[in-house]
Formats: structure tokens, C-alpha cells, sequence
């Protein structure tokens, strides 16, 4: 399978030239940068782990793909996703976020359900990979 | 002072409801009416008719009034002055103190500004046209039960509009092949799927029977996805006892959003956006009914004054109109309404028919809905008129799509993500738009498909409710 978290999921992954027009234009906008990976991609998972700290004084998209690539050399089986965030009043949270980095192998998730009364059902989504333990989940030693 | 007094019948105008001197307070709600005087009418004598029906007058002097302070709670109508295009027809503003409106009722507010008047004999035609509601009593109200940065939080979602479906056919499809439309849609690339307005509980699919089979889908296409899914239930009931009672099943299902029409009043309207604030639930809102009254220019109420009432009484989605679709909207009119519910200051702007400056005092915003007769091969158009927060909703546009409906929500969803990849890019959507939908369309046999399915489909009809500003008037329209 493939997850399609992030706002360019459904389009083929990106060239890092295509990245560096999206880090452009976040740039553009006045949002900081930020990257983040992990090997638990459940949808409500908030905390990725931050790569680093957001890049607040960041001009540069060069600068940013060159953390993006450097966190893609050691984390290569790993979700990375590189985060737009707009901190103005009213807004204060992100504003574009997209996938840089996919496993190999997405094995996905499966949906576990509890029956409870009255046709009621419990459901779980369970993902395969967590069935390992951190850092050894999408590329088993 | 004493023929003030004396038993009868006076002008409005001279019991003070008529003050052109007057300036507003910082503190007082204002309203902007369109009014049509019956003929022999002054129109700042009708202008003072509905300052005072609308605020404490009756039809004859009543000493009674010398027992109040009734100079300040009396409405005063300051200013009348003719719709530019239109015979006959006259913008009068008028200040209430905020005294008159109890703190935190959509309901109270409304009885006051439109209770009475709209029947009013001495007027052909009232509309409400625009209201200022002062931060003072604005924060009186609870606002938005999450709005739109929390919505976007909690679904995991950012930088694109949302996508949504209302399932077809609206009535008639039994449980089960209702939930499959939702479970194909959602797989196939969509954010929500929605309940559509007279989906209720009735013979042929009853409202518990459709929350089970659509949370199955919600859930089977999250797992299938490894993204947040969503299905509005609708929960618009006879009584609030029926809808708790199924908003609470909803939420027991794990349903991130339950939904309800307008025409469930604006009282319960508030009460389940407390309900859906204390759950941590979603809540939409479906305009049923509204165009019974907003259309027509000349009497009625603006749907920017009933976008304005939702955000106090605290929806999180509201249909706000799509501008290239089915249904009624003039661009401009929907740029406004779209202002109403995301910004937190705005100025007035005749051309989006604004009348007033609006401060939400960090209220947060509603995502408006674009729903009814758009397509896949619009995205460009969309995006360019209606910006990011917003829902785009394709029902018969995801549905209808020749390859099923898993194939019509990707066949959007590409073409969603393609065209604001293109936008941040610094490409020029209205002139490059098509092109780029054909280039991605080489790459999705889905899209390629929507776009020769549906490609040349518009709806292009005049609008009854358009700007009555002179073209002239208007920097930089020419």
C-alpha cells in the first residue's frame, strides 16, 4: 500500500527540485521549515521526530534540502516529511506538509474491530511495522 | 417635548428614530437594510420604521416609554442613501445599542432584527443586508466548536482544501449499499463523505443502521489509506432529545464530525455546537432552506448576515457557495460570504457586499463548504476563487465517474494536489489551469476520464444576487 498522509500523496513522490519549488514558496510565504521522520506512520500520530529544530532563521530552500538529504542518508526506510509552519495569530500551526521519504516497503495497516453490544463495533487500526520495536521496523536487521 | 407626547400616531422619524447626526458607538451593533418604500413614503421615514419596529416603538406613542431611558434603547437609523442602479430603493444604517440583545443568543438578536419588521406595511421590500456586530458582544458567544487551524490538527491535514462527497442517490439506498459509497469514495481519495440534508432516520434507512455501515467505511478506508477519514452524520432530528441522542452514537462510533441543517432552528443550532465543543466532534452545517430567503436582492436576508449568525452560534463547516457550480452565487457575493467566515478583520467592500468593517476578536474561523455541480476538471477555477481552507465537495462528480466512485475521488484528488502544487509553484492557474489538468491526466487514467466525462460541463446562468456598486466606483474592477 501506499500512505497517502501529507498534501502531495496521490502525485508521483517528488524530484528534489519539485521540493525545492514547494520550499521556495513556504519560504515565500514567511513560514519556517522543519523536518521530521519516524517508523509509526498511524494517522493520529502527532510526534514525528523532530530532525533537528525548526529552521526559523532559514532563507535558503538549499539549506533545507540539504537537511532533507542528510536526514534521508541516515533514516533511508524511515517516513520523512518536511513541515511549512505559519506562525501568525490567528493561525500558529502548520501550513503545508508532504512526504520526502517512504520506506521501501509499505506494509500499511490492518483494522482490528472489538464486537460490542448492540451491533456496535470498536474499531483499532493496527499498523504491521509496529509489531517491531522502534528503529527496527521497516528494515529488520 | 410635548407634542412628542400627546396620544396618536407619530412619524418614527419624530419619536427619534431618525437621527442623522448620530455616530455610531464602538459598542453598538449595526445593520444595514435595502429598503423599497410603499409610494408617498419618505425613505428616511422608513429607514425610522425599521429603527423602531426593530427596537422598542409600537404603532402609536405610549407614555409608558417615560419610564425608561428610552433614548438609549431606542435603534436610531443615521444614515439613508439611494442603491446606486435601482429605483426606488435605499441603504439605511441603523445602530442598536448593545443593551437591546441578550448576551450570547443568536435567537435573542435575531427576534430583534427581524422579528417584526419584515412585515412591516409602509415598506414594499426589506432586506437585511449586513451587520456589524461589535467584539463587545461578539465574545459573548462561544464562536466555532474547533475551527479551521483545530479541524486541520485534528484530521492531520494541511496545505490543500479538504475533499468531500455527499452520497447519491440521497434517498432510497438501504444501509449497506450506503455505507459501500462511502467506504469507495474515501479509499478512493477522499476526506469526508457526507449525509446529505433530508437523510434523517426514515422508512427505508434508519439512522442508526446508516452511522454503523458509514463508520465501517470510515474505518476500512482509514486503515486501507493510513489517513484520517470522516462521514458527516447527520443528525437533524424532530426534537434535541433525538438529536443527542444520535449525535451521542455517532461520537461512541468514533465519527470525527456529526452534521445538522439550518432548518433545525438557530437555538438548537447552539446547543449542538456546545455539545459538539464538550465531545471534541466536528460539526457541519448544511444551508437547507436558506435560499427561500437569501436569494432575492430586494427582500429577505443576506446569506452573509446568516454566515456571520453561524459563526457566532458555533458551526465548523458551513455551504457557503462555489462560484462556478449549480447553485446561486455571484463571485463576488461568495468572496464575501468566504470573508465572513475565515477572516478575523475585514473592511467594508461594496463589490463583496460588505456594508461594514468586522472584528471576530480572535474568534476562530468556519471552513466553508463548496458544494453542488462541480468537477474535477473546475480544480483550477476552485482553487483560485474559493483559496485553501474550504471543502470541496463532488458528489455527483465522484459518484458519477464512468470507472466507479473509488476512481472519481482520485481522479479529484490528483487533480487537487496537482493544481496547488502548480500554485505554489507560481503558476498562473486561470490561464494555465486546463493545461495542467491534461499533463497530470496523462499520468492518472482517473482524471483522464473525469476530464473527458465532465470537461465541458458549466452552469452558466446569471446571478439574481450580484454587487450594485457602479463599475466606476470600483478601483481596479475595469
Amino acid at each position: 500500500m501506499r500512505i497517502t498522509q501529507g498534501t502531495f500523496s496521490y502525485l508521483p513522490d517528488f524530484t528534489d527540485e519539485e521540493i525545492t519549488s514547494q520550499l521556495d514558496y513556504a519560504l515565500g510565504q514567511g513560514w519556517a521549515l522543519s523536518v521530521e521522520f519516524t517508523d509509526d506512520p498511524h494517522p493520529r500520530n502527532n510526534y514525528w521526530d523532530m530532525w533537528a529544530l525548526p529552521m526559523f532563521a532559514l532563507a535558503d530552500p538549499a539549506g533545507a534540502l540539504r537537511e532533507i538529504n542528510e536526514c534521508r542518508a541516515i533514516y533511508p526506510d524511515r517516513y520523512i516529511r518536511v513541515n511549512a509552519y505559519d506562525s501568525r495569530r490567528g493561525r500558529q500551526t502548520v501550513a503545508l506538509s508532504f512526504l520526502v521519504n517512504r520506506p521501501a516497503h509499505e506494509p500499511g495497516f490492518r483494522l482490528d474491530r472489538q464486537e460490542a453490544a448492540g451491533r456496535s463495533i470498536r474499531y483499532t487500526t493496527h499498523s504491521y511495522a509496529l509489531d517491531r520495536p522502534a528503529g527496527d521496523r521497516y528494515a529488520p536487521k | 417635548m410635548t407634542e412628542r407626547w400627546s396620544a396618536g400616531v407619530l412619524h418614527y422619524a419624530e419619536m427619534g428614530y431618525w437621527q442623522p447626526d448620530y455616530v455610531p458607538k464602538a459598542s453598538d451593533v449595526l445593520a444595514a437594510f435595502r429598503i423599497t418604500p410603499q409610494p408617498g413614503v419618505p425613505p428616511e421615514e422608513a429607514g425610522a420604521a425599521v429603527a423602531g419596529e426593530s427596537s422598542t416603538a409600537t404603532w402609536t406613542v405610549v407614555w409608558t416609554d417615560r419610564l425608561t431611558d428610552y433614548e438609549h434603547y431606542q435603534a436610531k437609523c443615521y444614515s439613508v442613501e439611494p442603491v446606486p442602479g435601482q429605483e426606488n430603493q435605499y441603504i439605511a444604517r441603523i445602530a442598536y445599542d448593545i443593551d437591546l440583545f441578550e448576551e450570547g443568543s443568536v435567537a435573542n438578536l435575531t427576534s430583534s432584527i427581524i422579528g417584526n419588521v419584515f412585515g412591516f406595511k409602509a415598506l414594499k421590500a426589506l432586506r437585511l443586508e449586513d451587520m456589524r456586530i461589535p467584539p463587545h458582544y461578539i465574545k459573548t458567544f462561544q464562536g466555532p466548536a474547533h475551527g479551521i487551524v483545530m479541524e486541520r490538527e485534528y484530521l492531520n491535514k494541511y496545505g490543500r482544501p479538504l475533499l468531500g462527497a455527499t452520497v447519491k442517490p440521497k434517498l432510497g439506498l438501504s444501509a449497506k449499499n450506503y455505507g459501500r459509497v462511502v467506504y469507495e469514495a474515501l479509499r478512493g481519495g477522499l476526506d469526508f463523505t457526507k449525509d446529505d440534508e433530508n437523510i434523517n432516520s426514515q422508512p427505508f434507512l434508519r439512522w442508526r443502521d446508516r452511522f454503523l455501515h458509514s463508520m465501517e467505511a470510515v474505518n476500512r478506508a482509514q486503515a486501507d489509506t493510513g489517513e484520517i477519514k470522516g462521514h458527516y452524520c447527520n443528525v437533524t432530528a424532530a426534537t434535541m432529545e433525538d438529536m443527542y441522542e444520535r449525535a451521542e452514537f455517532a461520537a461512541e462510533l468514533g465519527s470525527v464530525v456529526v452534521m445538522i441543517d439550518l432548518t433545525v432552528g438557530y437555538t438548537a443550532i447552539q446547543s449542538m455546537a456546545k455539545w459538539a465543543r464538550r465531545n471534541g466532534v466536528l460539526l457541519h452545517l448544511h444551508r437547507a432552506g436558506h435560499g427561500t430567503y437569501t436569494r432575492q436582492k430586494n427582500h429577505g436576508v443576506s446569506f452573509r448576515v446568516i454566515a456571520k449568525w453561524m459563526r457566532m452560534a458555533g458551526v465548523d463547516h458551513i455551504h457557503a457557495g462555489t462560484v462556478v457550480g449549480k447553485l446561486e452565487g455571484d463571485p463576488h457575493m461568495v468572496a464575501g460570504y468566504y470573508d465572513v467566515l475565515r477572516c478575523d478583520q475585514a473592511e467594508p467592500d461594496p463589490l463583496k457586499g460588505l456594508y461594514f468593517e468586522q472584528d471576530w476578536a480572535s474568534m476562530p474561523g468556519v471552513m466553508p463548504v463548496a458544494s453542488g455541480g462541480i468537477h474535477a476538471g473546475q480544480m483550477h477555477l476552485l482553487l483560485h476563487h474559493l483559496g485553501e481552507d474550504v471543502i470541496l465537495q463532488f458528489g455527483g462528480g465522484t459518484i458519477g465517474h464512468p470507472m466507479g466512485i473509488a476512481a472519481g475521488a482520485t481522479a479529484n484528488r490528483v487533480a487537487l494536489e496537482v493544481m496547488v502544487k502548480a500554485r505554489n509553484e507560481g503558476r498562473n492557474l486561470l490561464a494555465e489551469g486546463p493545461d495542467i489538468l491534461r499533463a497530470a491526466a496523462k499520468r492518472s487514467p482517473e482524471l483522464d476520464m473525469a476530464l473527458s466525462t465532465w470537461g465541458d460541463v458549466s452552469f452558466d446562468f446569471e446571478s439574481t444576487d450580484t454587487p450594485d456598486v457602479l463599475a466606476t466606483s470600483t478601483p481596479g474592477s475595469a
